[in-house]
């Protein structure tokens, strides 16, 4: 009989086939960690309603990565982004998020997903350890609430609660002046909708305390028809509408409204109007509708400001939006903080992120700083103004003082028992 | 639930006519698409899952003859006639293939083609949302009828419903060919048999349903706003309207249609967060009282 397999060759085979295991599994880490390109996942809606604004931040996105290439890379690694398409689907935006990080290797990640799916984002990031920044997710509990904060999770979207108190200081102001006691609400139904909607009346009636709203509605996320919440406001009689409908939405929603002629029936406060994916959309756009600034390039009125419109638009031929600046941001922002790391490692550069203060075209003063305790953007030019058909589209914007928010912020933070 | 707000709507003339229009606009819309499918699953005895996707053609057909001539009669022809010679094509060369097979092969090869579709018109108009605009002629103040506001469009919308829901009765009840077209439906082989060419008949009906339903997204371009798989959703209403009203019942479609509508526009003053609910508590009510459905058959 003939022995196939001795108990010293077994031993060395044995360790051999573990070494050759270990270095399988490890080669991938190893070689990762010695590339010289840098991968960075990046989920976002490209298709359905809102894939204008995915679009958008995809190229917002190639636009600076670009100019970080040139300028030598994330701490000296070029950087090469792996962009996939979430559909606008939560559970959808979690399984590209981790098969981003798991299978294609990508080392950090820009979640350019709304709030549907941002929150679910999110927790992909906190179970895998994944450095991310939220880039279109404006829902305030995404960073102020503690219970959902993360070491490795940032957020370069505007926060809803800052709009808010912009908004509705704003909005009071001519509420006043108006005699504008009735309001009504018309927002879509999910966390931002009715997160962004509470805030902006909280600080309406905060300014204004004799403001009644009489109406409330709330059609689904991308509802095709609003003909039932149109005639339901109208009926109704409110003396002001607000509403936080965004991208094709909004522009569904006005297109119906017009034609019950809603809007000389009372005045409309819509946040989200002023941002080009919008205006440049409605064809009959009606003159004198309130809105906050999202991405206008003549706001801030600054030569860095206007130039990166110019560049956004004589590369990708159409204006940028709102997701397109707020992602642009997050690009800034990692590549300062790689550079002071001096490495490209998520962990060195959210340690650095924090309180982190960079020049920037969006910047109300001419910068924008990632504050520290709750990984949130702040500094970003916010204001409020008045639509006409045409360009500029916001010809006057009201800016908003942020010594203001931040008084205002810390006050809502500690009713909410976030502090 | 907002019962005081349902009750005020219901006793005052003003909402009355406001949320009736409001409820025939939504219906109207509805039927013409639920129609097509009904007629296709009467005739076909196909449950044509890829519906939907007509109605998105048609809307974007409308919006692309609109911008090339401006003319919103062209753009409606254009939405109707496109997407009835996209629905002969489509069933001649894959439809026709899969008759009388597995219903969840039927479905399967229709919601591949439903992303296939959605794919195609991403691929030529892109993915970004687009609006058609309203055109000059419906850019004037509504007409307010005992206090309520009605849309002059939307009456021309309802309108054109009603007269595609009249011709289409009157059609098959009246015509010879509608003879034809239900004597197919009930007994293909013997129309068959007696040398009428049932594929023409096939063809002609498919190409009849899309052009229903494009005509219908031609009809809403002007105020909704057009994306790659804008059909999906009303394609779902479109199925509860069938089933509510009988599968295969034009008259069935209609009143399932109109009933819907109303439903969303008077649920939406008394249960404001229970719309979509309503429709589907609705449609279990008349299933569980009429599995067949309103105004549909028992099968033999």
């Amino acid at each position: 009989m003939t022995r196939t397999r001795t108990p010293g060759i077994s031993r060395r085979s044995t360790l051999a086939l573990m070494g050759a295991g270990a270095m399988t599994f490890a080669a991938p880490w190893v070689a990762r960690a010695q590339a010289k390109t840098i991968k960075i996942g990046m989920p976002t809606i490209l298709s359905g309603r809102v894939a204008q604004l995915g679009t958008s931040s995809r190229n917002a996105v190639m636009l600076e990565v670009e100019k970080v290439n040139a300028a030598g890379g994330l701490a000296g690694r070029q950087i090469e982004m792996v962009i996939r398409d979430s559909k606008g689907q939560p559970q959808e935006a979690a399984r590209v998020a981790r098969e981003l990080v798991n299978t294609d290797g990508c080392e950090l990640m820009i979640d350019a997903e709304a709030s549907s799916g941002a929150f679910a984002v999110h927790e992909v990031a906190r179970d895998l350890g994944v450095f991310c920044i939220h880039t279109n997710s404006e829902t305030s509990a995404l960073t102020a609430d503690p219970k959902q904060h993360i070491p490795n999770a940032f957020r370069t979207a505007r926060q809803g609660v800052h709009d808010s108190i912009v908004g509705g200081s704003y909005a009071a102001a001519i509420a006043k002046a108006k005699g504008l006691k009735k309001w009504a609400t018309c927002s879509p139904d999910y966390a931002y909708g009715r997160d962004t909607t509470g805030e902006f009346t909280l600080y309406l009636k905060r300014f204004a305390p004799d403001v009644e709203i009489i109406s409330e509605s709330w059609p689904k996320l991308f509802q095709p028809d609003y003909t039932e919440v149109v005639t339901k406001i109208l009926q109704a009689k409110p003396q002001a509408l607000y509403s936080c409908l965004w991208g094709g939405d909004l522009t569904s929603y006005i297109d119906q409204a017009n034609i019950y002629a809603m809007f000389g029936q009372m005045e409309v406060f819509a946040v989200n109007m002023a941002d080009y994916t919008a205006l440049t959309v409605v064809k009959n756009l009606p003159k004198g509708i309130h809105s906050g600034n999202r991405y206008i390039k003549t706001f801030p009125a600054t030569p860095e400001n206007a130039a990166w419109g110019d560049a956004y638009k004589a590369k990708y031929n159409e204006y940028p939006t709102n997701w397109s600046w707020e992602n642009a941001t997050a690009i800034m922002l990692m590549a300062e903080a790689a550079k002071k790391a001096n490495s490209a490692d998520g962990k060195k550069i959210a340690e650095v992120l924090k309180g982190l203060t960079i020049k920037c075209p969006f910047g109300a003063d001419g910068t924008v700083t990632m504050r520290g305790e709750d990984h949130t953007l702040v500094g970003y030019a916010i204001g409020w103004g008045t639509t006409i058909p045409q360009e500029p589209y916001v010809p006057e914007i009201k800016a908003g003082d942020w010594k203001t928010i931040f008084e205002l912020e810390a006050e809502w933070k500690k009713s909410k028992g976030y502090t | 639930m907002d019962l005081d707000a349902l009750a005020g709507c219901l006793s005052s003339s003003a909402c009355l006519v406001t949320q009736t229009t409001s409820g025939l606009i939504i219906g109207m819309l509805l039927f013409l698409v639920a129609v097509g499918l009904t007629l296709i699953f009467g005739v076909l005895k196909v449950v044509n899952f890829s519906h939907g996707a007509f109605y998105m053609f048609g809307a974007y057909f409308a919006m692309t003859a609109y911008q090339l001539t401006g003319s919103f009669a062209l753009a409606m022809l254009a939405g109707a006639a496109g997407t009835a010679v996209l629905g002969l094509i489509f069933e001649r060369v894959f439809m026709s293939r899969v008759y009388g097979a597995d219903v969840l092969m039927q479905v399967l090869v229709c919601y591949a083609f439903v992303l296939i579709f959605d794919d195609v018109v991403r691929m030529i108009w892109g993915p970004e949302f687009k609006a058609m605009g309203m055109p000059a002629a419906f850019q004037v103040m509504p007409l307010f009828i005992a206090g309520g506001v009605v849309p002059p469009y939307y009456l021309l919308l309802i309108g054109v419903a009603l007269v595609a829901a009249i011709v289409l009765g009157l059609g098959l009840s009246r015509s010879r060919i509608g003879k034809v077209i239900r004597a197919a439906a009930h007994n293909p082989g013997m129309v068959s048999a007696l040398g009428i060419n049932t594929g023409l008949i096939y063809g002609g009906v498919f190409a009849l349903g899309g052009m229903l339903a494009g005509l219908a997204g031609a009809l809403a371009a002007p105020v909704r706003s057009l994306t790659p798989g804008m059909g999906f959703s009303v394609l779902i209403e479109s199925f509860i309207v069938t089933v509510i009203g009988g599968m295969g019942s034009i008259l069935g479609a209609l009143i399932g249609a109109l009933l819907l509508g109303l439903i969303r526009s008077f649920g939406s003053q008394g249960f404001p967060l229970f719309v979509e609910g309503l429709m589907y508590l609705f449609m279990v009510i008349v299933l569980v009282s009429k599995p067949t459905g309103l105004f549909g058959k028992e099968a033999a």
